[in-house]
């Protein structure tokens, strides 16, 4: 939005545009802020969860008696006691409140206990008895298309297929490059494990403090499982210690809320690492076929891929990630005809779903791979082959979506290349802490080797498909004994990457207020949407925005009204040095204005977007996000160990709203980016866990990873609140490619799975095989997406 | 079993079950939140806190180890209106985002600059290695540890 059009004043201070520090900093310096394991209130019980032990089994019986006659034990409860609806999910209610008849992965909730201390509700657990008669279980996703295997959901085992047909789909090409890639499965792990309280409410109803990502949503799924009307639910953000995408889903919520309920107690759960790795979704474990071609001068002219991703036992997200990885899949680049065909199946694995970059981290990896093996065989520089085939405002995607909105492609890859790379290494004796492995290093480093890659990639902002996607906010004008204050609510969880310092930003901006004060997301107010898709600070800032302009309206009326009807006051009004102005007129103080508080309810909707036809043709996506790495890495070919020397990572981000939240968000999507690429990756072993705990289940230390560089591209997208993109998701999407590059270039191995182990860069293992792409599902195409409510 | 520490300087008393943890007795018994728990084996740093001026993952320590002795959290660095110089800078760094790391960080940062007043990159990286933060990437986090040092070095002592 040009300055110009603006009706207040720019102003130096903590705007739009300035690196604000937290709203929630203080508290969080101090060790005072409240996450959802921090809650206490004076007789509260404490939750427990019997989970299975398989990955598929029949329940033969459950007998609680041994659980119920503990002292100390104030409820048990089964499926036989839920009290109303008995299943939730995000866009398919398949998942069961508390498994019936049969469980379908290891970890799914089969009994609940609420009891007077964490370790009695423990012992409790442990006493429930439950006979089960295992079944054929499906822990392979490739396995679960074949047409005699077990059958995972009452669906069947496709969970979705898109089908993506563009152009001529069997146009010829020059050079073909082929490659088979495989994305193990990660877990967000954020560091605050998943916990609430639910308090009984005198109304029948239940207050219940959560940590989440949206809490409209958890409400729409939880209230009918209570069989309460949802003005009985309320539900109320506590601390996130992060999220990642593992809050999308509901955990704890309507067991804690059930047992509060049934007890007419508090009850407070909070999982221990081990029970959060099996309390949440997990990003999809992907395998991928592709085939490239190009003309001899380096024009793309056909994608052909096959990409199967495991979404485990329920439908969770699946449906939207299996459409992101394939609308993704050819790159953020020119690609006049493609067959895709992308399915996302159920076994009895963990249910998969929401993590950062959604579909588009697995897509990355892939078609990065492939740019970079298409530029070897046509003999080209990689970078040059990127640069012939860029997207740009004006391309046609493979869905015949039309980009209509800002698409930097070329700036955010040039800016990246232009970053400042990392100092040679010095001739002569190696700091042996320099060393892959650091002090784990046995060896001299003899066999160092220095590679660098590059990954360039791209996303879509917010919901896509037709969902209406809205954010509501209420801003409250007043003046109190201090001076003038402004009030922002709206539900929109704030989850570390500093949502709420950004929309006390944008009331500052708007409003030429100092103060501003943040109350607390819960669902008394409208929804805000989920914090996901890196869609928070178009949507919730857009309502805040658009709130704050109508109670500006407010003020001018008011101040017109009284400075005397017949004066003639009709504006343009604005707003200076805490006077409203008409033209250069000064109609008043604000302060004496505000006799009474001024407030506004507005919502914030984007532009709707549409469905694919059966040919996967449409205008799925709002808007979309580049992002470009660059990753500098020594391998030790001996030991096969690495040291990350540098990332440099540039992002799209339309403005930067908060620049340094900004380059945080780069930063810190970076280092889990470099997890994928070579440390995380949950051990399925026959559907089980293998490695549920900080011990076993690799994230990136400090030590772990480098300094990172980074820049970003500012420009606008036309409709979007101050032009602003959302920023969570670019720098992870990329990270993983580009490491996995680098470590390519320095090894001139394959390389073709992550997490990359020891073992592949020491040449102990070889590149992953495939007996040929999965077989196409006969489905008529593209299912509907199902609702959220 | 009945235990007295000496808490921030203050000396409690809590009757616990013997498996109890350090980490456990200071948030479920004596309310002291801010010492987090994240992974319960002391491999993420969230519960560091000091057993006779010892860095230690309270986790990994039984509550009848502190019997007798003194042990300092988050809560005695800083309070409200009045942060410690390393609470300040990981807020004037950008280091804190969903800020359950931050605590553990602060105790361990404060812990390494009694040692070493001007660490290197090198040595804040080892001396951090028992940290785990999901949201920064840590480049902000030693950024904070330089602004601290230098900071505490140039207050009048």
């Amino acid at each position: 939005m040009p300055v110009a059009d603006r009706a207040v004043e720019a102003r130096p201070g903590l705007g739009v545009g300035v690196s604000a520090p937290r709203v929630d900093g203080t508290p969080k310096a101090l060790g005072a802020f409240a996450y959802g394991s921090d809650l206490w209130v004076e007789g509260m019980l404490f939750g427990g969860t019997l989970r299975s032990p398989h990955p598929s089994a029949r329940i033969v019986s459950i007998d609680v008696s041994g659980a119920i006659v503990l002292p100390g034990v104030r409820r048990v409860m089964t499926a036989a006691d839920l009290p109303a609806k008995r299943r939730y999910g995000l866009d398919v209610a398949d998942q069961p409140v508390l498994a019936e008849d049969v469980v379908r992965y290891v970890g799914e909730p089969v009994a609940i206990v609420a009891a007077d201390t964490p370790e009695t509700a423990r012992e409790a657990v442990a006493a429930i008895r439950v006979e089960y008669e295992p079944l054929p279980a499906v822990t392979d996703m490739e396995a679960a298309l074949r047409p005699d295997a077990p059958r995972v959901s009452e669906l069947g085992n496709v969970l979705r297929h898109i089908r993506i047909v563009h152009g001529d789909a069997d146009a010829e090409a020059d050079v073909w490059v082929e490659g088979y890639y495989e994305i193990g499965m990660q877990d967000q792990a954020p560091l605050g494990p998943e916990a609430g309280l639910a308090i009984p409410a005198a109304d029948g109803g239940v207050d219940l403090h959560v940590s989440t990502q949206w809490l409209h949503s958890d409400l729409w799924q939880i209230a009918p499982c209570l069989g309460l009307p949802e003005d009985r639910v309320r539900l109320h953000l506590a601390g996130v210690g992060g999220a990642f995408g593992a809050r999308e889903d509901l955990h704890m919520q309507i067991h804690a809320c059930l047992l509060a309920l049934a007890t007419g107690r508090p009850v407070k759960f909070s999982y221990g690492r081990e029970e959060s790795f099996h309390g949440h979704v997990h990003r999809h474990p992907a395998r991928m076929w592709f085939r490239t071609g190009a003309r001899r001068d380096g024009t793309l002219v056909n994608t052909q891929a096959r990409i199967l991703l495991d979404g485990g036992a329920y439908t969770s997200s699946s449906p939207a990630v299996i459409l992101n990885a394939s609308t993704f899949a050819a790159g953020p680049y020119e690609m006049p005809n493609a067959r895709i065909e992308g399915t996302a199946v159920y076994t009895n694995n963990p249910p998969a779903g929401a993590m950062r970059g959604f579909g588009a981290v697995q897509a990355c990896f892939a078609h990065e791979a492939q740019m970079d093996r298409l530029a070897a065989a046509l003999g080209m520089d990689p970078l040059e082959l990127r640069r012939r085939n860029l997207l740009h405002t004006g391309s046609v995607l493979p869905t015949g979506q039309v980009i209509h909105g800002s698409a930097p492609a070329r700036e955010v890859l040039e800016r990246c290349v232009a970053l400042p790379g990392p100092a040679d290494p010095a001739p002569g004796e190696r700091d042996p802490l320099l060393l892959p492995g650091g002090a784990g290093n046995v060896g001299r480093g003899e066999h160092v080797r220095r590679g660098v890659g590059y990954a360039l990639g791209y996303k879509n902002i917010a919901y896509s498909e037709g969902f209406d996607d809205s954010c509501e906010a209420v801003v409250r004008l007043e003046c109190d004994p201090d001076g003038v204050v402004a009030s922002v609510h709206t539900a929109a969880v704030e989850v570390g990457q500093g949502l709420h310092t950004v929309l006390a930003q944008i009331v500052r901006t708007e409003l030429g207020v100092d103060r501003v004060v943040q109350l607390q997301a819960d669902t008394a107010v409208g929804s805000a949407g989920s914090t996901s898709a890196s869609r928070q600070t178009v949507m919730a800032g857009g309502a805040v925005e658009l709130a704050c302009s109508r109670v500006r309206e407010h003020l001018f009326a008011r101040a017109a009204a009284r400075a005397g009807a017949g004066a003639g006051f009709q504006g343009p009004f604005r707003l200076s040095d805490g006077h409203v102005f008409s033209g250069d007129t000064p109609l008043g103080r604000v302060e004496d204005l505000l006799d009474t508080p001024l407030e506004a309810t507005e919502v914030y909707r984007h532009r709707p977007t549409n469905r694919l036809d059966g040919r996967g043709q449409g205008e799925p996506h709002l808007m979309f996000a580049f992002g470009a790495m660059r990753a500098v890495v020594d391998v030790d070919e001996d030991l096969g160990l690495v040291r990350v020397v540098q990332l440099a990572g540039v992002q799209d981000v339309g403005r930067a709203l908060n620049p340094r939240g900004v380059a945080s968000q780069i930063e810190g999507g970076a280092a889990q980016g470099l997890g994928l690429a070579l440390l995380e990756e949950i051990q399925l072993r026959d559907g089980h866990i293998a490695n549920a705990s900080f011990t076993d289940y690799l994230l990136p230390t400090i030590l772990d990873m480098p300094p990172v560089v980074s820049d970003v591209v500012e420009e606008p997208e036309p409709g979007s609140p101050y032009g602003a993109k959302g920023v969570g998701e670019g720098s992870t999407i990329v990270a993983t490619a580009a490491v996995a590059a680098a470590l390519r270039a320095a090894t001139g191995r394959e390389l073709n799975r992550v997490p990359v182990t020891p073992d592949d860069l020491a040449g102990l293992a070889g590149p992953r095989t495939s007996a040929g792409p999965a077989p196409v599902p006969d489905v008529p195409g593209p299912r509907p997406v199902y609702e959220y409510r | 079993m009945l235990i007295r520490l000496n808490v921030n300087g203050e000396w409690r008393e809590a009757d616990v079950w013997p498996g109890s943890s350090l980490l456990s007795v200071l948030r479920d018994d004596l309310g002291l939140w801010g010492t987090k728990n994240a992974c319960e084996q002391g491999e993420c740093g969230s519960c560091s806190a000091w057993l006779d001026g010892e860095l230690v993952a309270s986790c990994l320590v039984l509550a009848a180890q502190a019997d007798g002795r003194r042990v300092e959290t988050i809560e005695s660095l800083g309070r409200e209106g009045e942060l410690h110089p390393v609470q300040e800078a990981f807020l004037d760094a950008g280091a804190v985002q969903c800020g359950f790391c931050t605590p553990g960080f602060e105790v361990a940062v404060t812990d390494l600059l009694r040692h070493d007043p001007h660490p290197s990159d090198e040595t804040i990286r080892e001396a951090l290695a028992g940290n785990l933060c999901r949201c920064t990437g840590y480049q902000k986090i030693v950024d904070a540890v330089h602004l601290a040092a230098d900071r505490m070095s140039e207050a009048p002592r």
